[in-house]
């Protein structure tokens, strides 16, 4: 009995904050997505007239769906296999590189998603920006390229930078690789395999939990990119970067159509459960758990 | 991969001729500190100092709030038999996986009706219910901590809030510190929660200040902008390559007990 009061007093922030800030907005803006409503007046009950709006109407919303699915396809995997790479030559190197060195090398990118840094970017890749002051004075192109305004380039300045920020998944590729017995490449030395081998025989199976860790949450990461697109591109050119999130801000915050942006964002939960599901479906064919340990 | 970020430190000492007349250098010609001085007076008449201090408040209470609550909830959720902690921690597991983005709208209906909008409470008060991932990464931590401790405390008569402060606690240590350095750093970085949330200029984070700052569509003060920009980058700099150790630890265990 004292341990259900204990238990409870604990973790009673945890059942007040969940169903205050998680259920109920979740119950109530899945209700929402059925009205019209703009925060000041009562919500109109109007059926499925937004789902409809979205799904047969709205390009834009088809546009904002592209341009997402876009970057969490190009972004998420060379994002991973960036930090792959970088974990695997600071793992290689670690006795030679005192810690300092190493931090000053990562730190850069996982300050990456700041403002700060977004602001930066949008400089760099601007008319009168670095890349093109770069291409111009020492590759002799004749024009400034518009990156952010051209619908060919704009979204992939944003890929750029997604890729720039590989420090937290390669920390988390770095301590999977430190848990990875010694003895087994020692072994596959003695025995001859090549490092290729070895990276795909031993490396990257055992490696694979948290292949798939990464892989989970950078997705859903992916699905939400907000600040970067604000910032840096607004959405345009011609919707070519209108990610999912920044089209629900405009609809809710802009145009105050709180249960229209309901209803996408209920679309988007869904996808993601569909992604995650897909992913942890296929997790049983590549993910390799050691006896003893499955779950 | 540093470069761009030499680039913009040595940009923000450039006179602003230099900065577009030699921009790829990283070492400015001439030292001058004209940006900063510059860009510290801000905007509408008020300087960073005041987005600072509010970046700052805005860490710190987020910060505290995630302290108390997900070391409580963590240690309820690993060391207590209750009925019902499976469930309860199932929906911490699943609410790590949920996008955050679906919760906005409601979010700011509730936090609107409750008048709280234009004060910093929606973004401060919702730290103190828990954070899934810190949640998370103070159970993986508590888990270090040999049980047979609480047993022999428990034999002792220590009671369950007793073992909380006395053992857990202090062994969670490192794990606070880690907690500190991911509070802060996210709050200081948030950029969403303030653009819904403070709308007032003088309520202004540094990130939001930063861009309105750097806003028009033709910016003339690049330095000005590149100065506070990197004002702003320092503190988590400093930080991170200070608790370089709880850091990646913290980054390293959230992931160690796969999903």
């Amino acid at each position: 009995m004292s341990n259900i009061i204990a238990g409870y007093f604990f973790i009673s922030p945890w059942i007040i904050g969940f169903l205050v800030f998680i259920l109920f907005p979740l119950v109530a803006s899945f209700l929402l997505s059925f009205t019209k409503y703009d925060v000041l007046g009562t919500p109109k009950f109007i059926g499925l007239e937004n789902w409809q709006r979205m799904f047969f109407e709205d390009r834009r919303f088809y546009n904002a769906l592209r341009a997402t699915f876009k970057y969490v396809v190009f972004a998420v995997p060379f994002r991973l296999l960036f930090a792959f790479i970088v974990a695997l030559v600071l793992n290689l190197v670690e006795h030679k590189i005192i810690r300092l060195y190493r931090a000053i090398y990562y730190v850069p990118s996982l300050v990456g998603g700041s403002v700060a840094v977004a602001v930066m970017w949008k400089q760099i890749f601007g008319m009168d920006g670095l890349v093109n002051y770069i291409l111009q004075n020492f590759f002799g192109f004749s024009e400034k390229i518009m990156w952010l305004g051209d619908p060919r380039f704009a979204i992939w300045t944003l890929i750029l930078l997604a890729m720039w920020q590989f420090g937290s998944p390669m920390l988390i590729f770095l301590a999977g690789l430190k848990q990875i017995p010694v003895e087994l490449y020692e072994a596959a030395s003695i025995d001859g395999a090549s490092f290729w081998r070895q990276l795909f025989k031993i490396t990257i199976p055992l490696l694979s939990p948290v292949i798939f860790f990464n892989l989970v949450m950078q997705t859903i990461g992916g699905f939400m990119v907000f600040t970067q697109a604000y910032i840096i591109t607004g959405g345009a050119p011609l919707d070519t970067t209108l990610f999912y999130a920044l089209y629900v801000y405009q609809k809710a915050f802009r145009d105050y159509d709180m249960g229209y942006a309901s209803a996408m964002a209920w679309f988007m939960l869904v996808i993601v459960a569909i992604v995650t599901f897909l992913l942890f479906r296929s997790s049983k064919k590549w993910v390799y758990y050691e006896a003893g340990e499955v779950k | 991969m540093v470069y761009p970020l030499l680039w913009l430190i040595g940009s923000s000492f450039k006179t602003h001729q230099e900065i577009f007349s030699n921009m790829t250098s990283l070492i400015p010609k001439k030292i001058t500190f004209e940006n900063y001085i510059e860009g510290w007076k801000g905007f509408g008449g008020i300087t960073f100092a005041t987005f600072f201090k509010n970046s700052f408040i805005l860490s710190t209470g987020v910060t505290i709030g995630v302290l108390i609550s997900s070391t409580m909830i963590a240690y309820g959720l690993s060391r207590i038999a209750f009925p019902g902690r499976n469930f309860w921690f199932t929906t911490i597991m699943l609410t790590l996986l949920l996008p955050g983005q679906v919760l906005i709208v409601p979010r700011y209906i509730l936090f609107y009706k409750l008048g709280w909008v234009n004060s910093f409470k929606p973004l401060i008060i919702p730290a103190f219910f828990g954070g899934p991932f810190f949640i998370f990464l103070m159970m993986q931590f508590i888990r270090g901590i040999p049980y047979e401790y609480d047993e022999a405390a428990s034999i002792d008569g220590a009671s369950k809030y007793q073992i909380f402060w006395y053992i857990i606690l202090p062994g969670l240590k490192p794990a606070i510190i880690t907690s500190i350095i991911f509070a802060f750093y996210w709050t200081w970085d948030d950029f969403m929660g303030p653009l819904l949330y403070l709308n007032k200029p003088e309520l202004y984070p540094v990130a939001l200040a930063l861009k309105a700052f750097a806003d028009p569509t033709t910016i003339t003060n690049w330095g000005a902008v590149f100065a506070m920009s990197v004002l702003s980058l320092v503190p988590i700099f400093f930080i991170f390559v200070f608790f370089q150790k709880y850091m990646e630890a913290g980054i390293a265990t959230t992931s160690v007990s796969k999903l």
